[in-house]
Parts: structure tokens; sequence; C-alpha cells
């Protein structure tokens, strides 16, 4: 998956970090009271002076000055009572009201705009982060244990699964006659949807709200403004209806083309409803936004509701990597009624869709959905009993993280996503205790970490004070710089070529780009598979040995010398090429602001160092995407994140069948790398569990690839994210979404913070306020003088 | 007056169609609607089939200009350019590449931007020209000299320093205004103070120094010297006759601009997190959504000329020899 803006997942505080900030806290609070008091009486003594003047009793005066009018008077006395009163509301720079911050609410941010929020559509981090608080697909991810495990969401138990041959007799998982999986889904009971006017029927039993007009939606600004709201159980042909309405191409469901290669009967559904539609939007002259289509008229031959609570999915073969799709919320479910409610042309006209209002049965209802403001969500008050996981610690995580263990989700009664576009202001509210949690830009990174001799980063005392915690965990990502197979020069797999790449894969080094560039919040990558999926082998055994030796426990990069021997070998010693001329290599990017200058040249440092001179070729990014599908690069970065913890989703970047050049630019193999071997062992590899032979060919693949060294690897991006003392329950799981539920805040020690850090400077008023009053006195006295003093000199010349 | 209002009106029309078909032209050399689908629908599994879905379902499978395919009429009308342009002209925006309501999201943005843009305009000029009389009143002695001197000062720092160092200063440093958000409503007035703080600090420099100037040629002519002469202070002869005499040249400069105050701020409201059109156009050209941005600068260019137009009608009241016709 693509990755927009973090919503920031966190994971554990060190229990020593938290002792220590405990016994910190300690000291603040009794100072904080002590300033509290003080404030009090300076408060009330001002609100009594203004007070006083109020009712016409001159406490003091300053007629002294000469002024006729006491208006200086009455905007100070205003300004004290202002001030006393203040010391019962809330602070005054909180963005907050005084009942958000004393209420069980988690305040966040987002930068970026989430674009869509209907499930089929969106597929970008920053929308599920809002997306995954209120739609519940059949699984999710085990909040604590690691490595990464599926557990049911919605379903009673995990899906039972059948492998059928091609008669659709069942025959064992391991038979070479599978042809088919059936998994049978059972929900569980009771499960509810979110109060929603979609659901609402008068006395006759027919919908409320599905037949409005624009009079009766003058006072709707969203779904939670209907006057009668009403919920119904969640039921299997919800999800059965959300995968037709992905299967329906004027949805622009994302992952529609993937999944008609699997489940069976799909692109035939979809074939026959989207000419159906079609053929509707014209005899209607409607759009597909305002024009419902009632998918329930159709099936797809491969899904199947069984019962009320249970419905089947049959996949063709095996692919064992469908239960990790089975969390992501394509696949969670959609009730007809909402299709049918929002397709209403007054609701659409006032962005009331179910790509703005979404309705689903988890945690959180989204109330409010101000992409350029703010988004609120509140706890579902049906929410069926969910209760926070009672083991599966992983090792070394914080005991404390079981201390809620058994009590029913969620925590928080509400969470505020505000928007913040920029850094500075971000941080600030952050550091003010008004976020509770933020990740650590450029910016801000001298602020917020030091970083040891060692290497090791560490919380700024500043921070630290502050009982700020820190995080730092390796994503499950891929940032790689690639080389175009199919290019004359640069790629080929004669030995030549080969050695040519592992040349400048040497050269080029990482270790010391994540220090310039990332302030080494990075990982120097030793293959495709990132830390936390399986086939990643941590150590010795794990590095890229055309790349790496390993020392005294540690990873080397090979010499430079030993890069320029394989230059050498590759025909081209200390850069130049047989024709004597010097070697010249370009380098595709989209990166062109003047930020990106620095990295550039030192990619071109790099490439001399080995005599090679690199061009860089740079674009927007448009150009560049199409350079690439066009296989028009000789070399370009790019980065792919993790859909699933499963190592196929990312040896299939270099699969053969997905090079962009055999598959007219859609496929994903952008270094259009095209092994036999590699291929073969792929396609062995790809729908086998996690066993020991897995790993082994997994293994296999990897030396291919080091040898081949289509990529120069790159790096596993690091991600830092601090959040406050208050926030509890937090632990880092970059591939679940839906974790929001498992937070809890601890409003008391919140309120007490904000107030200790934001108490009000006043003295710099007072003393602007000063300067302009005693500043008039000699302005009117300088005019006075002035007017005065030409009149003398005209009567002095005419005497 | 009513005769020249509607000419000018009708004038608009071929300014907007040739700033629309330099907007269409402008945008289609830079993206394709190939771009705008894959910007829509994601870079990854897009596949070509769903981009010529896309791009049949928002009308960006037809020809730019000219469709050689129609016969007739039609060569010129089954065209974007065409399908897409009569709509505005109705101010009817239709929907954003993304499927949301521009109209409505038009509105809804509106509110915030003048929330900050009037206020900062008002308070900025009424305090502006207050200032330059002042230095006027003392013209030629050193609070002149040094009012001067700070005026260049501000103008020379840029306005994303005020922005950051009123941020720091006002609510890191002295914790009296929220850093940034915003409510509607007087709950929300305490979000404003600082933008409208820092909006018109950032802008005296520049406004003292140039409405100083006018006030000093007015100082220099007759009809001051006649008032002098007659007796009246400096204070009566600056309000009573200077200040009026010198909005003729400060209405060029002022009047055009309120209409466009609709149209927000993008530095002011992406620091202060104002959810007005500042930002609506550039995020709008960097999500390549070719539907706002249409939108954005026919709006933008009928409201310059609305403003145009009240500049020219804003003459005839401060100056009774200056009739329309």
């Amino acid at each position: 998956m693509f990755m927009a803006t973090p919503f920031y997942s966190l994971f554990n505080p060190n229990p020593q970090i938290e002792m220590r900030i405990r016994v910190q806290t300690i000291g603040v609070h009794s100072e904080f009271k002590k300033n509290k008091v003080t404030l009090l009486v300076m408060r009330s003594f001002l609100g009594l002076l203004g007070a006083a003047r109020v009712c016409g009793i001159n406490v003091f005066s300053i007629w002294g000055l000469g002024f006729k009018s006491p208006i200086f008077y009455k905007a100070f006395t205003l300004l004290f009572l202002a001030y006393a009163t203040s010391a019962v509301a809330n602070n005054w720079n909180s963005p907050y009201s005084a009942e958000q911050v004393e209420s069980s609410t988690i305040f966040s941010s987002f930068s970026q705009s989430p674009k869509h929020l209907d499930p089929v559509v969106s597929y970008n981090s920053n929308e599920w982060a809002i997306l995954s608080q209120v739609y519940e697909p059949p699984l999710q991810y085990h909040y604590l244990k690691r490595p990464y495990t599926l557990e049911p969401l919605t379903l009673e138990k995990m899906p039972d699964i059948r492998y059928l041959d091609k008669s659709h007799q069942e025959v064992n998982a391991d038979s070479a006659q599978v042809a088919f999986t059936e998994y049978l889904f059972t929900l569980k009971k009771g499960t509810q949807f979110h109060l929603h006017p979609a659901f609402v029927k008068d006395s006759s039993g027919a919908f409320l709200y599905h037949n409005l007009t624009p009079e009766a939606l003058d006072d709707i600004k969203y779904v939670v403004d209907f006057k009668e709201q009403s919920a119904r159980e969640l039921l299997a042909k919800d999800y059965v209806y959300a995968l037709k309405r992905m299967a329906l191409r004027q949805n622009h469901s994302p992952i529609l083309d993937s999944m008609t290669q699997y489940i069976v009967g799909l692109k035939a559904f979809s074939d026959q409803v989207t000419e159906q539609y079609k053929v509707e939007l014209e005899a209607t002259d409607k759009r597909a936004q305002t024009h419902y289509f009632d998918l329930n008229q159709f099936d797809i031959s491969g899904v199947q509701v069984v019962d009320n609570y249970r419905y089947k999915i049959l996949i063709k073969g095996k692919y064992p990597q469908f239960l990790y799709w089975l969390t992501m919320n394509f696949f969670a479910p959609i009730p007809w009624e909402a299709d049918a409610f929002y397709k209403q042309a007054v609701l659409v006209e006032k962005n009331l869709t179910l790509d703005t209002s979404p309705i689903g049965t988890g945690p959180y209802q989204l109330v409010e959905n101000n992409p350029n403001k703010r988004m609120r969500l509140l706890a579902n008050p049906n929410y069926r009993l969910e209760l926070y996981p009672a083991e599966g610690l992983a090792e070394g995580a914080d005991p404390a993280l079981l201390l809620d263990a058994g009590k029913p989700l969620p925590f928080v009664k509400e969470v505020i996503y505000s928007l913040e576009k920029e850094s500075v202001p971000l941080w600030n509210k952050f550091l003010q205790g008004y976020y509770d949690a933020s990740g650590v830009s450029s910016d801000s990174f001298d602020q917020a970490v030091s970083v040891s001799t060692s290497g090791a980063m560490n919380l700024t005392s500043e921070l630290d004070e502050k009982g700020i915690q820190f995080l730092n965990i390796t994503q499950p990502t891929i940032m790689y710089f690639g080389f175009n197979m199919a290019d004359p020069v640069i790629g080929g797999y004669s030995e030549k070529q080969r050695k040519l790449r592992q040349a400048l894969s040497i050269a080029i080094n990482f270790e010391e780009y994540i220090s310039i560039f990332l302030n080494g919040r990075g990982e120097p990558a030793q293959g495709p598979i990132p830390p936390g999926i399986f086939g990643y082998i941590e150590g010795e055994a794990g590095i890229n040995s055309t790349v790496y030796d390993w020392k005294e426990g540690r990873l080397h990069r090979k010499s430079l010398e030993e890069a320029k021997r394989l230059l050498a070998e590759a025909g081209y010693p200390n850069g130049i090429g047989e024709d004597g001329k010097s070697l010249t290599l370009h380098y595709d990017t989209a990166a062109t602001g003047p930020d990106s200058q620095s990295m550039l040249n030192w990619y071109r440092k790099q490439f001399a160092l080995l005599g090679v001179e690199l061009v860089i070729r740079a674009t927007d990014y448009n150009r560049f995407q199409d350079k690439v599908r066009k296989a028009k690069v000789q070399m370009f970065s790019w980065g792919w994140n993790a859909d699933y913890p499963d190592p196929e989703n990312f040896l299939f970047l270099l699969n053969g069948a997905n090079a962009t050049i055999n598959t007219d630019g859609s496929g994903i193999n952008s270094a259009n790398y095209d092994n036999p071997e590699f291929n073969r062992l792929f396609q062995q590899m790809k729908t086998m569990e996690n066993t020991p032979e897995r790993l082994n060919i997994i293994q296999e693949m990897l030396t291919i690839l080091q040898e081949d060294a289509p990529w120069a690897w790159g790096f596993y991006p690091k991600s830092l994210s601090l959040y406050h003392g208050w926030l509890h329950n937090v632990w880092p799981n970059p591939l679940a979404n839906n974790t929001i539920k498992y937070r809890r805040v601890d409003v008391t020690d919140r309120i007490e913070k904000q107030a200790m850090w934001n108490q009000p400077v006043i003295w710099p008023f007072v003393v602007v306020a000063l300067i302009v009053i005693g500043s008039i006195y000699p302005l009117m006295h300088a005019y006075r003088r002035r007017q005065t003093a030409v009149v003398i000199a005209n009567k002095q010349e005419e005497m | 007056m009513f005769e020249y209002i509607i000419k000018r009106f009708l004038f608009a029309v071929p300014i907007l169609i040739g700033v629309n078909l330099i907007t269409f032209a402008l945008f289609f050399m830079v993206n394709t609607p190939e771009d705008m689908a894959r910007a829509q629908l994601g870079a990854k599994q897009t596949t070509p089939e769903m981009i010529q879905s896309w791009k049949v379902e928002n009308g960006y499978d037809k020809p730019l200009f000219f469709n050689g395919d129609a016969a007739g009429f039609d060569k010129v009308t089954e065209t974007l350019f065409s399908q897409e342009s009569l709509k505005l002209f109705a101010f009817d925006f239709g929907q954003s590449d993304s499927g949301r309501q521009i109209s409505a999201d038009i509105q809804e943005r509106m509110g915030p931007s003048l929330a900050i843009a009037l206020p900062t305009f008002i308070i900025g000029l009424v305090t502006t020209i207050a200032l330059a009389l002042l230095i006027v009143l003392f013209r030629g002695s050193t609070l002149d000299t040094v009012t001067m001197m700070v005026a260049v000062a501000i103008m020379s720092v840029s306005g994303l320093f005020y922005i950051i160092a009123g941020q720091v200063l006002f609510s890191k440093v002295w914790h009296w205004v929220p850093i940034s958000g915003y409510t509607p409503g007087w709950e929300g007035v305490k979000f404003l103070i600082l933008p409208v703080l820092i909006g018109v600090f950032a802008g005296l420099g520049a406004g003292m120094r140039w409405y100083r100037s006018i006030f000093l040629e007015e100082m220099s002519k007759d009809y001051v010297r006649t008032a002098k002469a007659k007796g009246l202070s400096d204070i009566k002869v600056l309000f009573g006759h200077v200040l009026h005499n010198g909005m003729l040249p400060i209405l060029t400069g002022v009047v055009v601009v309120i209409p466009t105050l609709f149209m927000g701020s993008l530095i002011m409201e992406s620091f202060f997190g104002i959810p007005g059109l500042g930002s609506y156009t550039i995020d709008a050209i960097n999500a390549q959504d070719f539907g706002i941005v249409k939108a954005m600068v026919f709006l933008g260019s009928v409201l310059y000329i609305i403003g145009l137009i009240l500049t020219d009608i804003s003459y005839t009241f401060f100056d009774p020899r200056v009739k329309l016709s």
C-alpha cells in the first residue's frame, strides 16, 4: 500500500523511562499547584479592581496624564475582568473547548485530506487511519502478538477452509488436484451497524429517508443531523454486497482486477453488472453517483450467502494470502440500504455520499467529515462486546500493555483529527500537549532526538522532562534504487553486466545516505524483504554478500577497491569503456525541488568515485511514472509498503510476469527483472505456508537476486514517533490500522500538564500597553508645540 | 451608470472565455487524462481498463477543443472545453474529479476565508491610513524618519517569518492564543487574533509608505495652503481635506481587492489551519483535479472583474467630476 500521511502508529514505552517520568511528575505537580495559587490570587485582585471600576469606584486613577477621556482606563478594566474570569476557563492558547479537554478524547492531526472514504475505493494510509475505526472486515491482526497474527474480528472463528478439485470434490491441502479453495465465514451474532438514517422506517415499513427533498435537508450538514436514526444487525449478505460493489467498475475499486484473478465468477459478474449499469445510466441520463443500481438481483457464482450469519467465497487454486486481504477495508460490509440512501441527488449535492460519510459496524462512527478542517470520530454506543487482549505479549514488550486485559473496548470516547498542513504548528502544539502524538520531521529532529556517538537515538532532555515517550521502529517498507534490466547498458544478465551493477551497488553507500539525508532513520537493505516479514534473516546469515562483509559482529560495506575491480571486470576500468570514453549513466527522478539538489549531488559524487559520470534527468512525477512504465529509464528510485506480512508481497516486485514491459506498463516490476529460475521459485513459493521449506526457497531466491543485483537495495525506513505519557496501550503495528480502540487516555494527567505548560505570560502585554500609553503624551505635547511654534515664528517675523 | 455596468459585464464574457481557453490549454499541456486518472485511482494495481473507465465516467475521453469524429456543429460542442466551459457561465461548477460537489465546497470554505481576510483588510486599512496620517502630521521630524526606516524593515522581512515568529512568540512562549485552528462563530475569535494581527503587521510597511506619499502629495496642493490660511489646525486639514482627496488613488488599489478576499490566503490558511479557499486551488493542482482548477480560475477571474467595476463605481462617490458612461 502507498503511504500518504502517517497517523502515527506507536509502540511501547520503556518501563524504566516511565518510572523516571512518574518521579519527575510528582515534583512538577507541587510546583504547578504553587503557581496556580499565585495566579488565582493575582487574577482575583485584578478582577476586584475591574469590578470596582464597573461599580463606579475609582480605585486608582491615571488622570494625571491629562487625558480627558477615561477610554484607556476602561480598556484596562475590561482586560482585567477578562483575565480574572479566565481563572475558571480553559488555557488561553488551547485550541479545544474545556469540555473536549476534560473528556476521554484523543487529539490527533492529519496533513493531507482524505480523498475517499468509500471502503471499496480507499487505498491510502491516511484514509485507512480513519476508515479502519469505522469499518470492520472479517479479520484483523492481533494487537500484541508478533510475528503478525490474524484473528477473527466480526467472525466467530477463523474461516473454515476446504480444498476442492476441478469437480468440486474435497481434497487434501497438499494435493496436486487442488483447483479451488472454499472459505466459509461465520459471523458473530448481534453485531450492529452504526445508528444511521438509511435504516429508519416509517409506520408502514417504508424507508423514511430514501426519498428526500431539498427542503428536508435545510438543517442537515452531516448524517448525524437527521432526527431519526436507526440501526440493524450485521448479516452475511452485507459482506457479499460489499464484494458486489467492488465488482462494479463504475465504483473504481483499485483491487478489482487483482481479485478477479482469484475469486471465482467475479470477472463475469463484473462485466455483467458494469454493462447493465452503463445501460441504465445512459437510459436515465444520470451519473453513477446519483443512480442506485440494485446489485442484489445479480449473483457472483463463487460467492454465496449460506444463511444470515454465514457466507462462502470460492478462490481459484490456492492463495493463502487471501486471508490477509480479508483484514482490509475492501472486504468490509456495506448495507444495501446505505448504498440506496446515498444515491439521492439531494444528498450528493451536499457532499453526503458513501465516499464522505461511511457507515460501518466498528467501534467508532465518523460524525464530522470536513477534510479541510477536522474529522471527528465518536464511540459507537451499539458496539458489541469486544475485549482488550489478555495474552500474546511479544518478547520485550512492556508488561503494562496487559494492564487493561479483558476490559471492554473502546476506551476512548472521541477522536478528533485536525488538519495541520505545516510542521511548525503541529510540532509546537504537540509540545504544548494539544496533540497526544506526533511524528518527528527533519525540522524538529534536533529538538526531539539526540544521537549518541554510537549512533543510538534518545530523546533530548527537554522532551524527556515532559514525560514524552519515544518510538523508533523499522517499517515494513523498502526504498530501493532500481536498474532497468531491459536497458542495454545497465541491464542484462551477462557476467559483465551483472558486475557493473554489483560495482555500483557497492559505490552507492546507503549507510552514508541514511546518515546524511535521513538523520539515521533507516536500515540498509539486504534484499527486498524488510524486517518483520517472513524470509527476513537478521545477522550474518541474512547479509547481501555481494555488497557487504560481516566483520566483528557487524555489517561492513565492501571497499571501493572491490567495486573498482568489479567495474574493471565489467569492461569499464576506472570508469572508461572499450571505446575509450568514460561511462555515462542516467538517473531519472521526480525530485526536482531545491531540497533534492544535495541528494542528487550526492548520487553524482558516489558514481564519480568509480569514474562513472551520472546524468540526472529530473522531471515531474507524471512524466517520471510514464517513463518507468515505458521502461525508458536506466536507473530510478522507488519504494513499496507491505500490503500484508508475507514475502510474496515483496518478491512479486521482481517476478518476471509483473515486469512493466511484459504488462503494457501496468506491472509492478519496474526494474523489468525477468530471471526464469527466480520466476520458477516464486511460483513455487507464493502459495506455500511459512515453513522451513519455504524459507529455504526464499533464501535461494534472495541469493539469485543479490547476484543479479537488479536493485541497489536501498534501505528500510525507520519511523520515529513521539507520544505523551498520558496516552496508554501504545504498541506499534504498521499493518493494522484499527488500533485506536485499544488506546486509553489519562485525562487528569493531560489537563494538569496542559495547564502547567501553558500558563499565559502577561508582562509583555503590560509593557507594550505602557509604551503605547506612554508615547501618546509626548506625541500630543510635540504636536501642540509644533502648532504653537509656527504661530510664534510668524508673529516674530511680523514684528 | 447601470448601462455602463451592463456593458462592462458583457465585455467580461470574451475575457472569461479567453481565461478558460488558457486554463484548459495549460492544464492539459502538463497533465494527460491518464495522469489524472492515476492520481485519482492511485498508482498501485491500476490497470488500463480502470483508467479508461474513469476517463469515460468523468468525460475526459473527449477531445479537448475539436472533435474530428463528430459531425457538423458537434465537432465543437462534443469536446471537453465546450461541455465544461458552458456550465461555468451558469456558475454550475459540477463535481471535482474525486467526486465532491465543488459549489458545496466553495460555500463551506468561503466563510473561514472571509473570517480571516475581512478583518485583516479592514483593520489593516484603517491602521495603515491612521499611521500614515500620523507620520504626515509629524513630517520631516525624527519620528517620520524612524517610522520610515521601520516601514522599510517590515517590508524587507518575509511574511513567513512573521507567521512563524508570531506563532512562537504569542502562542508557544507567551501562551496567549492558539497556534492554529478554527471554529466558526464567536468561539473562533481566539483563533483569528494572531493571523489577523500578523496580516495587519506584515502589510504595515508597504501600506504606510504608499499612503504617506499620497498624503504628502496632497499636502503640497493649493487647497491645503488655503485651508491652513483659514487657520485650520493640521489635524483638521488632514482629516477634513487631505484624507478625502487622498482616497481616490487609495481606492484604485483597495476596492479591486475586496471581491478577491473570498479567495483566501494560501500561506496564512496553511499555517493557521484555517479551512478556507486559500489552498483549494493549489491542492487541486497538486492532485491534478481539473474540475476544481477550472472552477477556481473562473471564479477568481469573475471576482477580479467585479473588483475592477466596483473600483470604477467607487470613483464616482469620492470624485463628483467622474461620471461613468
